[in-house]
């Protein structure tokens, strides 16, 4: 019974974003997102600097970079899309009085909750590997670039986007929809301006100013997995080749390491701890 | 041995009457320093049908609320169709229509319906679904959004997901909030309907005509307490005839008497007759009295209404309150 209600939430999620203008949207700040993009890079090959345009490797290190710039806007989109989904598909469901008739059906609370939690996630993923995937062969054809681990990196950015709409449905068990929506974009946008600053602090050598990357990465992991991804993005030997300050933290669009897998355990189990308090948050919760 | 005991269990068990169609005892709920509910207990027996009733604040959809585990009570048993109302299978056959009524707006009605079913985890034909939104009216825009629906039409489409999923259990609250005249009578007949079919009805409603004429108990409800309940009968006290006669022998008397409890002052006569009256039993006595000799100027049925009743118990409460507040 449990199961079927999950699932049944979960594709109703998706109708919902898909009859709710939200994917038509989204579709079509992804459109102008990669269209910007397509001209950019196609541009970037014909550019000169000092009279000479760019070396094979330069051209490689510049297109890392702008990709990492690009796949960051991508990323924008979907955790703005999904944030402010999440929001109004509980709260919003609770104070217009459309989840009193669903939760008066034989359901617990909990598979509602997990039905939309899968349902968001299937529908940010979604959209993260379609835009992204569009995204690099955009690259592939202008430039001539392959980021060298386009799973891992489209893996991480889509649990980027999971983990933000978990902090979103828990927010939104509790607050209003439109303020659960800003206040997870806020500590999303928060948690990225803390691992810039912690960038900073690390390219100083000083390291009380590098702890507030750490710190805000542990908190809310999305920064990291977005650093994770980034990692995947660029070339590696362009980057070797470059060397430099860039690398050590100090250019937010370039990461010098990929993920820990104990990162990634942490943010697995961030994401069960958040959609647990969600849970017990919920099911406490007067209608 | 322990077969022919084990089978004389089922058996005890099997013959046992079922379980009402709702059960509450001591459901109490605050809300921070306002006490919303205190200490309300009622049952709702199998195709039942039961008006819940109470003026604005009584604590009536709160109630609701609880029976349905959309509330948490801070204290109190629930039991839906024998199931504590913890367990989410005592909503599996219970339809319900909520105060604020809102379907996903995204959905069409017949997309409603079918979610509903499937949540209910029951197996309805696409024609019968369809039937349900014929029953609310709703048979021409089974295909359109929810969100282009007027609000008697979403009242409408509340009540056909109350009744798709063949509920044994039917709990109305404010069913007719919305509903234009014609909405409110095909919503009494929906309720006859629900009734002939024993389906028990729960009905909370401001429209006190309407639960006098469906409901065969009813609960009054007020600062969120149960100031009376009772079948109509039980509440409304016993019937009574007056009639305005004059020629009345001793004979008619006797034949008045006879009918029940006699009251006489000049020529007004009022006969308390009993609860299981039958409905020849005026007529009769009319047919007799006119046998013999006595001339008949008026016969009035003798009844105070729900509505004076109902406003009788709030007022009572109120002076007993205001009573206990200067002692």
């Amino acid at each position: 019974m449990t199961a079927r209600t999950v699932l049944t939430l979960a594709a109703l999620t998706l109708r919902e974003a898909a009859r709710r203008r939200v994917l038509r949207s989204l579709g079509l700040l992804m459109v102008v997102l990669l269209g910007l993009s397509a001209w950019g890079f196609s541009s970037l090959l014909h550019m000169e600097f000092d009279g000479a345009t760019l070396t094979t490797g330069e051209a490689r290190l510049v297109a890392s970079q702008v990709i990492n710039l690009v796949m960051f806007g991508l990323s924008l989109i979907a955790a703005l899309g999904t944030a402010f989904l999440a929001g109004p598909t509980l709260a919003g469901e609770m104070e217009s009085g459309i989840a009193l008739a669903v939760l008066a059906r034989p359901v617990r609370r909990s598979a509602v909750l997990l039905g939309k939690w899968l349902g968001l996630v299937i529908f940010g993923a979604g959209f993260v590997v379609v835009a992204g995937l569009a995204q690099f062969v955009i690259v592939w054809v202008t430039v001539g670039y392959w980021p060298p681990q386009p799973v891992t990196g489209l893996a991480l950015l889509a649990a980027q986007t999971a983990v933000l709409l978990t902090l979103g449905l828990l927010l939104s068990t509790a607050i209003s929809p439109m303020a659960s929506g800003i206040v997870a974009v806020g500590l999303f946008g928060a948690t990225w301006i803390a691992g810039v600053v912690g960038g900073v602090g690390l390219a100083l050598g000083n390291e009380s100013v590098a702890q507030v990357g750490t710190v805000s990465r542990m908190l809310l992991p999305t920064d990291g997995l977005w650093r994770g991804a980034m990692h995947a993005f660029q070339d590696p030997l362009a980057l070797a080749q470059a060397g430099g300050p860039a690398l050590q933290g100090g250019f937010p669009f370039l990461s010098v390491a990929p993920l820990a897998p104990a990162y990634l355990a942490w943010t697995a189990l961030w994401v069960a701890l958040v959609l647990g308090l969600a849970v017990l948050a919920f099911r406490r919760r007067d209608l | 041995m322990i077969g022919p005991s084990l089978d004389t269990a089922r058996q005890l068990l099997a013959d046992l009457p079922p379980a009402p169609a709702a059960w509450c005892s001591g459901l109490r709920k605050r809300y921070r320093k306002q006490i919303a509910v205190d200490g309300v207990s009622f049952t709702v027996g199998r195709g039942e049908v039961v008006g819940l009733l109470g003026p604005n604040g009584a604590g009536k959809t709160t109630v609701i609320k609880m029976l349905l585990g959309l509330v948490r009570p801070d204290a109190g048993e629930v039991l839906l169709l024998g199931r504590p109302s913890g367990d989410p299978r005592s909503r599996a056959r219970v339809g319900y229509l909520p105060e604020l009524f809102r379907y996903q707006p995204w959905l069409t009605a017949a997309e409603v319906l079918a979610l509903h079913v499937r949540l209910a985890g029951v197996v309805v034909p696409e024609q019968e679904r369809r039937e349900c939104l014929a029953t609310v009216g709703l048979a021409d825009r089974a295909r359109d959004r929810v969100g282009g629906f007027s609000k008697g039409m979403q009242q409408r489409l509340g009540l056909a997901v109350a009744l798709v999923a063949r509920p044994d259990l039917v709990i109305l609250d404010e069913p007719t909030s919305a509903l234009d005249p014609v909405g409110r009578a095909d919503v009494r007949d929906l309720l006859l309907v629900l009734k002939e079919r024993q389906v028990a009805v729960l009905l909370n409603s401001h429209l006190i005509g309407e639960v006098e004429r469906v409901c065969d108990r009813v609960v009054i409800l007020d600062k969120g307490r149960v100031s009376a309940s009772g079948t109509l009968a039980e509440l409304l006290g016993q019937r009574e005839v007056r009639l305005r006669l004059d020629g009345v022998s001793a004979a008619a008397e006797a034949r008045l008497a006879a009918a029940g409890q006699l009251t006489r002052s000049g020529d007004a006569f009022t006969v308390a007759l009993p609860a299981e009256q039958d409905t020849a039993m005026v007529p009769d006595l009319v047919a007799d009295l006119v046998g013999l000799g006595v001339r008949v100027h008026a016969v009035e049925p003798g009844r105070i209404s729900l509505e004076q009743r109902l406003l009788d118990i709030l007022r009572a409460d109120t002076n007993a309150d205001t009573n206990g507040d200067r002692s």
